[in-house]
């Protein structure tokens, strides 16, 4: 059992949770991520590691409701627990291993999407923990979705938030803020790191290609163990077939078969739908609405 | 003549069995295993010892059974093996006891799975319980993973008098036993979690959620966590595709997932949360045990479902039980045929799957004769959902993390079959990261194996 010690809700269905998981604090890097089982029956969700803390053997996690199963988990509090969290998973950032003399050497771009932000924020703060400066770019749909700005600020080199709607920060999308920068402002980034919805990253390595600035992306597909065992995360990267929990999850986004991938991610669109209702509706659902098929 | 037929098993009718969860066979009566009991002929030099893996005394305990001293009957087997119940259900007797048993020369040999079945299964019932030993030596032991290699080498070890922790990867404890063989063929909560309760009896820790090589690597627990030996038992790996077009399309699982959705998560039970999308129409590529598992779930799970496999019937890898048992539940065999492009509709989805037909050909390098492609033979099959049961390849997590340790040019670890002594000191390794993909009777082998050397090696420190 792993002990919940700190909920806080920070946007519109995005909540917040510091969880005691002291052999994930004690090993996770930047870029991995946990799988989290909230009860005996609950799925295995994967979820990124947000920040940690050695020695209090604490992960921060950040859960956007998606589902039956994200919507059950965020209505725990302090002090409950969750039965199952594993991890690190995946495998860290490159950057990590590279020589700090080196990375000096590279400017950064950081460009985090929605719930994004949350795993950006631990590479971000990486870089500032090694005396690096990067530019982190933070879109949102709208101003109450921007979530760990002031976190974020004190980390990064510029920042830049954008907004969909215009209400807060700059208006308009990620891409167009890169292209400003790249273009109007004379910025060079030798690499791209964009994390967000599987579209904005699609967008952004379309982009970047036409920019020639290598990109690496991290993909969160749909997965069952996420230790390589049931190959539920595959995707296609350069052609060839590549599990996202052993072989990623990041990868070279000029790369990756976006279109394939949007398609993964919709397989249990319509199972899940119907479990939600289940949840929301509790005894009176019975599938009799024509809606979504019931328990067909 | 008497005594040439075996007692006849009861099994669940197949019409109603293809529709339900519950266990296929139903196992023998305390009757009808002393009448079985009684056709061994009690052999000086019994071959059926030296067929079995684990080297269980097998007319010892039979003798018990035919005198109906039950309870001693399970301490005969618990001598030489911790998880009888999943034995007796799940290894393949006909060609190791059995298959050598004198009584099959002119009749049919000895029940010896069923036998071992009853006396695991009337202890269970009648709460026997296994001998702790009565102190430990001191010395800590890591087990990595909790499939039949690691609960085995965990259990001999503890009655040696070492303190064992086991660490697994996933939520619950037992490996393939949990997310890989069905609940039809091996039922979790009565056979599966009883046998693992009746290895923390003999004083064996399992810590779950620990992905040995990323939560903490075997270094570490060496030198900060004080075990003074390792032994891994991580099992198979990575699931193989066949990198035909269509294979990532929606809809097209490994028999990996389809099987972990559905055995360990659950997905079949409306009361868990964990969605599969079970298909109505099913094509399993694959000849294996792992082939049958999956056809038989997405039967009971309201699917037709054909097998799709590319020798004939004489060369499929499976169980002979398992065949007939998906025979009879309607499952239906597409021999020398081959896939060669999974088809998608425009939102990504399984439509359909084009294979060709095959012939056989010369004997390749397993012996069996190769299969040949007819040219011009291909034909479109209609299905929505494909699930490959290819075998599986070596998972890089521990041996990419561990300085010292040897994989050979398959990415298996190299281990003393012997003694389970890897390139590396004071760690063992055992089962199919070992091997590759085998069965669950030669992983609990070579956790037996694993636990002598481990033994040998701290006996002498």
């Amino acid at each position: 059992m792993f002990q919940i010690v700190k909920s806080e809700k920070l946007a519109d269905k995005i909540y917040l949770m510091d969880v005691k998981a002291p052999r994930v604090a004690h090993s996770c890097q930047p870029g991995e991520f946990v799988i989290v089982k909230m009860d005996e029956k609950g799925e295995r969700i994967p979820l990124t590691i947000c920040d940690y803390d050695r020695e209090a053997g604490t992960v921060t996690i950040v859960i956007q409701t998606v589902g039956a199963s994200t919507e059950k988990m965020v209505r725990l509090k302090a002090g409950d627990f969750f039965e199952d969290v594993v991890g690190p998973l995946g495998n860290p950032s490159d950057f990590v291993r590279e020589d700090v003399e080196e990375l000096k050497k590279k400017k950064y771009l950081f460009v985090a999407g929605g719930v994004g932000t949350a795993p950006v924020y631990p590479q971000v703060k990486w870089f500032h923990e090694h005396g690096l400066d990067a530019d982190v770019i933070v879109g949102a749909k709208t101003k109450d979705l921007v979530i760990l700005e002031k976190e974020m600020e004190a980390v990064a080199g510029n920042l830049y938030v954008t907004t969909d709607d215009g209400s807060y920060g700059r208006k308009g999308m990620v891409t167009e803020v890169i292209k400003d920068l790249v273009e109007n402002q004379g910025k060079h980034y030798d690499v791209c790191v964009a994390i967000g919805p599987m579209i904005m990253m699609k967008f952004v390595c379309l982009l970047t290609k036409e920019l020639n600035i290598p990109t690496i992306v991290s993909m969160n597909p749909i997965m069952v163990d996420g230790t390589g065992m049931c190959g539920a995360c595959r995707l296609t990267v350069g052609g060839k077939v590549k599990f996202a929990c052993v072989d990623g999850p990041e990868f070279d986004g000029h790369e990756v078969n976006f279109d394939e991938a949007m398609k993964r991610q919709q397989m249990y669109k319509t199972e899940e739908g119907r479990a939600m209702l289940k949840l929301m509706e509790g005894d009176t659902h019975h599938g009799g609405c024509g809606n979504c098929g019931g328990d067909e | 003549m008497e005594g040439m037929k075996r007692v006849p098993v009861r099994e669940q009718d197949p019409k109603v069995r293809a529709t339900n969860f519950e266990e296929v066979c139903l196992g023998y009566n305390e009757e009808e295993a002393v009448a079985e009991a009684k056709r061994c002929l009690q052999c000086k030099n019994a071959r059926c010892m030296k067929g079995c893996p684990v080297s269980i005394d097998i007319p010892g305990f039979i003798k018990q059974v035919a005198e109906r001293n039950f309870e001693e009957a399970a301490k005969v087997i618990a001598r030489s093996s911790a998880l009888p119940a999943i034995c007796g259900r799940v290894c393949p007797q006909e060609t190791q006891c059995e298959g050598v048993c004198v009584r099959g020369v002119k009749g049919e040999p000895v029940s010896i799975g069923k036998l071992e079945r009853f006396v695991a299964d009337w202890s269970r019932e009648h709460g026997v319980v296994p001998e702790k030993p009565e102190k430990t030596n001191g010395k800590k032991v890591a087990v990595i993973g909790s499939g039949p290699s690691g609960l085995t080498c965990a259990g001999d070890l503890a009655k040696m008098g070492y303190e064992v922790t086991i660490f697994e990867a996933l939520h619950e404890p037992g490996g393939v036993l949990t997310y890989g063989i069905p609940e039809f063929r091996l039922p979790k909560e009565t056979v599966v979690r009883s046998e693992i309760e009746n290895v923390k009896k003999l004083g064996v820790t399992i810590e779950t959620d620990v992905v040995v090589g990323k939560s903490v690597t075997i270094d570490e627990l060496m030198d900060e966590e004080g075990f003074q030996a390792v032994f891994i038992g991580s099992g198979a790996g990575l699931p193989k595709f066949m990198g035909i077009p269509g294979e990532n399309a929606n809809g097209v699982f490994s028999a990996n997932e389809y099987l972990t959705r559905s055995n360990l998560m659950k997905a079949f039970r409306d009361d868990y949360d964990t969605p599969i999308a079970a298909g109505k129409k099913v094509a399993v590529v694959g000849g294996g045990n792992v082939a049958m598992d999956a056809a038989r779930t997405a039967l009971r799970l309201g699917a037709d479902v054909h097998i799709v496999y590319r020798r004939s019937e004489a060369e499929l890898p499976a169980r002979a039980e398992e065949v007939h048992h998906a025979k009879e539940e309607g499952i239906v065999f597409n021999l020398l045929t081959n896939p060669v492009e999974i088809l998608t509709d425009e939102n990504g989805w399984v439509k359909g799957m084009v294979v060709r037909k095959m012939e056989l050909g010369e004997p390749d390098a397993s012996g069996r004769r190769r299969p040949v492609e007819i040219p011009g033979s291909d034909y479109t099959i209609d299905v929505d959902t494909v699930i490959m049961a290819l075998g599986t390849s070596p998972n890089p997590l521990i041996s990419s993390t561990t300085k010292g340790l040897e994989t050979n040019r398959w990415k298996c670890i190299v281990a003393d079959e012997q003694n389970g002594k890897t390139t590396k000191e004071g760690v063992y390794a055992g089962g199919d990261a070992v091997t590759g993909a085998a069965t669950v009777i030669l992983a609990m082998e070579a956790g037996k194996a694993g636990a002598r050397g481990i033994d040998e090696y701290l006996s002498r420190k």
